[in-house]
């Protein structure tokens, strides 16, 4: 039998959170942003630089670096003695904190910052962003035929409605349920309130999907600091605890996928659950990612929030959205929070910390206890989901 | 401006090969039968490093299907129909749907391969609906 990851559950802990401004920041570099983010997710931690000897980060695209962990060490003058950057798309965030977490429980480092930043909106040429989507695909046998990156999710779309009789409308509810939430957040990049018609009226891009089925194109860095649950709970009164890590892999390539309807979200999620001896029913909230709305859609069935093929109706019924059964990215979520690329969904994370240190203003979910957020990268192919908690019991 | 190419390599050669003789050919492997798409070095069914090319129907459904209205490049005109077809002989591949209008396609639809000149004397495996 798999390994629970007993000795993880609850060891762990976040005690700083730190998002730089997203959208349109030109003249400003990802390493700018990222040195930025960490600096202020080290000073909300109450932390010195120097009290930090762990960092992981990742490459962005805007500023492609070979080493890109060692150069914003180097930018800011640290010296840690772990040291990595992790590369898995979208997952690449919580792929990082879960490996985080190991390194503090295996005491390869103490006090870890992950920190993460692109430019995608502004430091990519509009040939380059292309570029980028025509690089997605496998290189012989999928990006020949010039699918772009909204067509590889339209098509898990499509299937979810052949299969299921989901309609534009209810994908359509994703992202108004995430609007509405963006509206209550004033760091959010897209805060006017938006209606079913106005996403199923916005220009189709790769049908089924419509502008508004897709997310932002973001500048923007974000940072957390983690360290052991004992040193946390010294150094703050408010430490946010990792209760649950799972992950699960099963393709690269979307023609690879054995499921388009099913994703390794399911394992990812059961795995954390299992680590955290909670169940979808104990969570206060939930960050999903959400670079397209089917996204959204597969995860909270494969998630364990409602039945697989009952997304829709579970959409429908307005849990998403504020004051709903299970509101859905408190933040705006990349739809329209932010999505500076591979970085995104550190977003999800920081603003699940504000969510469980009770901090989040307006869009403060009430009596909020446990969260979970998910990231997949690639097209549906790498998932990793965590289970965060006020309590580290 | 050319479309983007498949960069062949020595395993892939022979599907390639075979799409220029208007043929589509999968690889099945000689200790377990199976057959694979994409074409690998060794089966990833068994680990078998005995594969022998196989035609195959060129026959299959509809898994799913988009219709791309933002060309990916100028040599993409689109609207254009990109298609996940799962073959007769069970394997699944990523292609394009041609002949075929914006609404007809349907996933499920019974769809038939045909070969299409790709630039730089590559050809193609793309799909047409199939008449009962």
């Amino acid at each position: 039998m798999a390994n629970p990851g007993s000795q993880m559950r609850g060891k762990v802990a976040f005690i700083g959170a730190a998002d730089t401004e997203v959208g349109k920041l030109p003249g400003r570099t990802p390493m700018e942003l990222c040195a930025e983010a960490a600096l202020k997710a080290i000073d909300d931690a109450g932390l010195k630089k120097s009290d930090v000897d762990g960092l992981l980060s990742c490459s962005s695209m805007a500023q492609p670096l070979m080493y890109p962990a060692e150069a914003l060490a180097e930018y800011l003058q640290m010296f840690p003695r772990y040291c990595m950057a992790v590369g898995a798309g979208g997952g690449t965030t919580f792929s990082a904190i879960h490996h985080a977490a190991s390194a503090i429980v295996t005491g390869m480092a103490d006090v870890i910052v992950v920190a993460m930043a692109d430019s995608m909106r502004s430091g990519l040429t509009r040939d380059q962003a292309m570029q980028v989507q025509a690089t997605t695909g496998h290189p012989e046998f999928e990006q020949p035929y010039g699918p772009t990156v909204p067509a590889y999710y339209a098509l898990i779309a499509q299937a979810h409605m052949a299969e299921f009789g989901t309609t534009s409308e209810q994908l359509a509810g994703i992202a108004v349920a995430c609007r509405e939430h963006a509206c209550l957040n004033p760091a959010a990049q897209m805060r006017d309130p938006i209606t079913i018609e106005d996403v199923v009226s916005s220009r189709m891009i790769a049908d089924p999907l419509h502008l508004l089925d897709c997310s932002l194109v973001s500048d923007g860095g974000s940072a957390v600091v983690l360290c052991s649950a004992e040193r946390a709970a010294e150094l703050r009164d408010d430490p946010v605890y990792l209760l649950g890590a799972g992950e699960g892999h099963t393709h690269e390539h979307i023609s690879a996928a054995h499921s388009l309807t099913t994703s390794a979200a399911k394992e990812a999620g059961e795995r954390a659950y299992q680590m955290a001896g909670l169940g979808p029913k104990d969570m206060s909230f939930a960050q999903l990612y959400d670079c397209f709305t089917p996204t959204v859609l597969v995860e909270l069935e494969d998630l364990g929030f409602c039945a697989k093929g009952e997304g829709g109706a579970f959409v429908d019924s307005g849990a998403l959205k504020p004051g709903g059964s299970l509101p859905v990215n408190t933040h705006g979520g990349l739809l329209s929070h932010s999505h500076p690329g591979n970085p995104g969904s550190m977003f999800a994370l920081t603003e699940s910390i504000w969510q469980l240190r009770n901090t989040a203003g307006e869009r403060q979910v009430s009596n909020a206890q446990h969260g979970l957020v998910h990231a997949q990268g690639g097209i549906m192919s790498s998932h990793t989901a965590l289970v965060l908690s006020r309590d580290g019991g | 401006m050319n479309k983007l190419l498949p960069p062949e390599t020595e395993v892939s050669r022979p599907f390639w090969d075979a799409c220029k003789q208007g043929e589509l050919q999968l690889q099945q492997c000689q200790s377990c039968d199976r057959l694979q798409f994409y074409p690998r070095a060794i089966c990833s069914h068994c680990g078998g490093e005995g594969l022998l090319w196989r035609p195959v129907s060129g026959r299959g459904k509809l898994a799913s299907y988009t219709i791309v209205q933002r060309g990916i490049s100028r040599a993409y005109e689109a609207p254009y129909y990109v298609v996940l077809v799962d073959l007769e002989e069970g394997v699944r591949m990523m292609s394009s749907l041609v002949e075929c209008e914006p609404g007809e396609a349907e996933v499920g639809a019974k769809v038939e391969v045909l070969f299409q000149d790709w630039g730089e004397g590559h050809v193609l495996p793309v799909f047409k609906l199939r008449d009962e």
